[in-house]
């Protein structure tokens, strides 16, 4: 297991390099094929993984497993990015999410669906509320979420009556711990809205839209595109997205705590998206970059971990590192590295 | 009349690939309103934005009073008593009045600033222009108009001797503009001399003593208002002999319409407040309807009307003789209207999207967010709209921005075509694409109302307009003033018509 593995991981690595080698994709899934290699060679134990109970263990299992949450979140912040605005609030949501499912389980008694029900309806709720701001009464995206990421955590609190609330209830544990075909169950859920996601985009016209409204809302407007309900709809799906990773995040660890769930993870999402190659001003999107981008953040928190950096300065190696990749993206920076590489060339052959 | 208080002689500048003035000569004198005037990149602006230091001068030589001066910045033209008020209101919305008026010259003690001195000196600005306004007030609190009077204030609030005025009117309506005219006026009989940069020939009739005009960064003349009549005027801006266009041969009339069938839209007493003032109109199927009049008649304004982007606040709006509305590009979409916007870059293309999206964009918005339309006929639609007009692209993956212009407005064309619309808007669908494009988008025209559309044709080129057109309506500061058919379509009807107050349009003008 330990040797195939790792096999099967360079060999879909590889692939996918050479499959998206003139696409966005490429840099972010280029920097996430390094950092894997810097582990191969000098983390002991990084691609370790066994069976125990049929189920798989391992750093890149975890990495899975724990970047689930970012993964989830980076969906909806995909869509809202290409519309050309940002949602600070979703880790707010997380926290309200958390906050509804545990109280209406413990608290109300009801079935533990009923409680996930609710718990996303309100999160969706709150992705309305961004919306109504951002389209209807057209307020900058980044101070109509930030109402919400401020106060978010004041109304999960309210709902808790400021307690944290523990939960163990089996169905609500296996959101965020179990393991479906040995596999984590958060994996299958990242995968099932990724399909969810891309079908939604690409199977109906509302990928075109987004990036319409996106790349040029005048020009959108004067096309009859119903540029504010597209608006409206992204930070809708964003709300539900940043719903569901509030499950994963209670269920992680059992409870609802409300000041810390989802704590600064609008800010990887964020990152994620950009790392993937979505570009802050809107347009064009890529929901494949946004998930390698979420799994680079994940692997480098993990390799940090693993290497012992303490979790005080562990930001600081990270920040050079994602400066490195967004550098990397950029044309201008490479088209400058080519022209250096050219004119070192030249001299060379001279 | 007295001597030049500013003058420049043989003003030159180039930018790269133009020669924007070419040895301008021009001279505002004391006590006088002096019009400038000329077509859009006639270089008005470009003149403006030399005296006043934004741009430095390549040749020539300014003076002011007997001083020769080298404004390196507006801010060095204000001190040496050149101050100008834009088209756009130039100041800080949430900063007071008394800010605005005083910024960048506050008085200071030790670094602090004197918030009582700098009140009175706003009033005692404002007072001149017989303004009384609570100073402490933000100035988003205020109208367009009365904003434009604090920037009026502010600009002579420095010891002015000569005052440029950039389109200022643009943005108010009727009384405000007789608001804005008795005060400059009165500063005019205060001795000062004022600059005036219009579209409007009314106005200019209305204030200017004196009218310079500009063509293609030359200078064509300076002349005093009574030795230049408005078919003159008109003439020297678009670069017509006068003769020339008297003794204009008139083009056979197209064949007048039946008129069986409603007309596809026709409004009346449709009209914006501060936009479009009411107007009547008529498009019928098979049929080009053109808009003529100078940039900033109102041309685009009513377009847009048309086309539900803002919204009329009178008048009725009828479709095949039917009462409707038109509230938003929404509906016009639903009604099967089309609309190519003047400003192509801005509000036409989405930029980063490829030829087909940009292509199948409109159709799709009308089939509806759940009914995507199959890629194999969006390839189609795209390689049927590329073939039929000529689109040249390396293919339909290519980022439409990487097309020239006259291809860009092709795939615009073709992105309502495929919508199958019965009404197309076009706002100046030639302007800035090559001669062969231009040519091939008038044969489009003429195929698209042969096939039974109705066209709404707006466009500056008066020739272009008559060769395409079967009506024109022409519009002048803001409203329909005459609406030509007939034999009438021709371009010295429209000029002498745009121009105003000359011999009837209907036609021809005998010498």
């Amino acid at each position: 297991m330990s040797v195939v593995l790792p096999l099967v991981l360079w060999i879909a690595l590889a692939a996918g390099l050479c499959f998206s080698r003139r696409s966005v994709v490429f840099w972010p899934l280029l920097a996430l094929a390094l950092l894997l290699l810097f582990n191969q060679l000098f983390t002991p134990g990084f691609f370790h993984v066994e069976i125990r109970g049929g189920h798989l263990y391992g750093t890149l299992i975890d990495i899975l497993n724990q970047g689930a949450k970012v993964m989830l979140l980076a969906l909806g912040m995909t869509l809202v990015i290409a519309t050309g605005g940002v949602d600070l609030s979703v880790g707010a949501i997380m926290a309200i999410a958390g906050a509804v499912l545990a109280q209406r389980f413990v608290g109300a008694g009801w079935s533990p669906g009923l409680a996930i029900v609710a718990a996303l309806a309100l999160s969706v709720v709150a992705g309305a509320w961004n919306g109504l701001l951002v389209a209807v009464l057209r307020i900058q995206p980044i101070v109509a979420t930030l109402i919400l990421m401020v106060a978010g955590r004041g109304i999960a609190q309210l709902i808790t009556d400021g307690q944290i609330i523990t939960f163990e209830n089996p169905t609500l544990v296996y959101l965020g711990n179990g393991f479906l075909l040995g596999l984590p169950f958060t994996l299958t859920l990242v995968l099932v809205m990724l399909a969810l996601t891309a079908v939604l985009t690409r199977r109906t016209a509302l990928g075109l839209f987004v990036e319409a409204v996106g790349d040029n809302e005048t020009a959108s407007h004067f096309t009859g595109l119903p540029a504010r309900q597209v608006k409206f709809l992204a930070y809708v799906f964003a709300g539900f997205c940043a719903g569901l990773a509030g499950l994963v995040a209670a269920s992680n660890i059992k409870c609802a705590d409300s000041n810390h769930a989802g704590l600064y993870l609008e800010l990887d999402a964020i990152l994620a998206v950009v790392i993937g190659g979505t570009a802050l001003t809107g347009g064009r999107f890529y929901l494949a970059g946004s998930m390698i981008g979420a799994l680079l953040i994940q692997t480098l928190t993990q390799t940090l971990y693993m290497r012992n950096v303490s979790a005080d300065i562990a930001p600081v190696p990270k920040a050079i590192v994602i400066l490195a990749v967004c550098l990397l993206q950029s044309p201008k920076l490479r088209e400058r590295l080519a022209r250096l590489g050219g004119g070192r060339k030249r001299r060379a052959g001279a | 009349m007295s001597e030049p208080l500013l003058e420049a002689r043989g003003l030159t500048k180039r930018f790269p690939g133009v020669v924007a003035l070419n040895a301008v000569n021009f001279a505002a004198r004391a006590g006088e309103v002096h019009a400038l005037m000329g077509e859009n990149g006639a270089g008005k602006s470009t003149l403006i934005k030399c005296l006043t230091g934004v741009y430095p001068r390549d040749e020539g030589e300014v003076t002011l009073g007997s001083r020769v001066i080298h404004p390196r910045s507006p801010r060095e033209a204000e001190a040496a008593g050149i101050s100008t008020v834009y088209q756009e209101v130039n100041l800080i919305p949430d900063l007071s009045v008394a800010e605005n008026i005083c910024l960048g010259r506050q008085s200071t003690t030790f670094g602090l600033l004197r918030w009582g001195a700098m009140r009175t000196r706003a009033r005692a600005a404002l007072a001149r222009l017989g303004l009384t306004l609570d100073v402490s007030l933000p100035l988003t609190s205020y109208s367009i108009a009365i904003q434009q009077l604090v920037a009026l204030a502010r600009a002579i609030d420095v010891a002015a001797k000569v005052l440029i005025l950039d389109e200022p009117t643009s943005s108010l309506d009727e009384r405000e503009v007789a608001e804005l005219f008795a005060i400059v006026r009165r500063l005019r009989d205060e001795g000062m001399a004022v600059i005036f940069v219009t579209h409007f020939l009314d106005q200019v009739y209305e204030i200017a003593d004196r009218i310079t005009v500009l063509r293609n960064g030359q200078l064509i003349g300076e002349f005093p208002v009574a030795a230049l009549p408005r078919l003159q005027l008109v003439a020297r801006m678009m670069g017509r002999d006068v003769k020339e266009i008297e003794a204009m041969d008139h083009r056979p009339a197209a064949a007048p319409r039946s008129g069986e069938a409603p007309p596809v839209l026709a409004v009346r007493g449709f009209g914006r407040r501060a936009s479009v003032k009411p107007v009547e109109l008529a498009v019928h199927a098979g049929e080009v309807l053109g808009f003529a009049g100078l940039l900033g008649s109102g041309r685009t304004e009513l377009a847009r009307l048309l086309f539900g982007i803002d919204q009329a606040d009178c008048g009725t709006l009828e479709i095949d003789g039917r009462p409707a509305t038109v509230r938003s590009p929404q509906a016009a979409l639903a009604r099967r209207f089309g609309f190519t916007p003047e400003d192509r870059k801005t509000a036409g293309i989405l930029p980063n999207l490829t030829v087909r999206e940009n292509l199948i964009v409109a159709l799709q918005v009308r089939r509806g967010l759940w009914k995507r339309i199959p890629r194999v006929e969006q390839d189609a639609l795209v390689a049927k709209f590329v073939a039929a007009l000529g689109i040249k692209t390396s293919g339909p993956e290519q980022l439409i921005k990487n097309l020239s212009g006259g291809n860009q407005q092709k795939v615009i064309l073709s992105r309502w075509l495929a919508t199958e619309p019965r009404l197309l808007i076009l706002d100046e669908p030639t302007r800035g694409i090559d001669v062969g494009a231009q040519a091939d988008i008038e044969r489009l025209i003429a195929k698209f109302r042969d096939e039974g559309l109705a066209v709404i044709f707006i466009c500056s080129e008066t020739a272009e307009l008559a060769r395409n057109s079967q009506r024109i309506l022409v519009l002048r500061d803001r409203a329909k003033v005459a609406e030509l058919s007939g034999a009438a379509v021709c371009e010295e009807s429209i000029i002498h018509a745009i121009a105003g107050g000359a011999s009837p349009p209907a036609g021809p003008a005998g010498p």
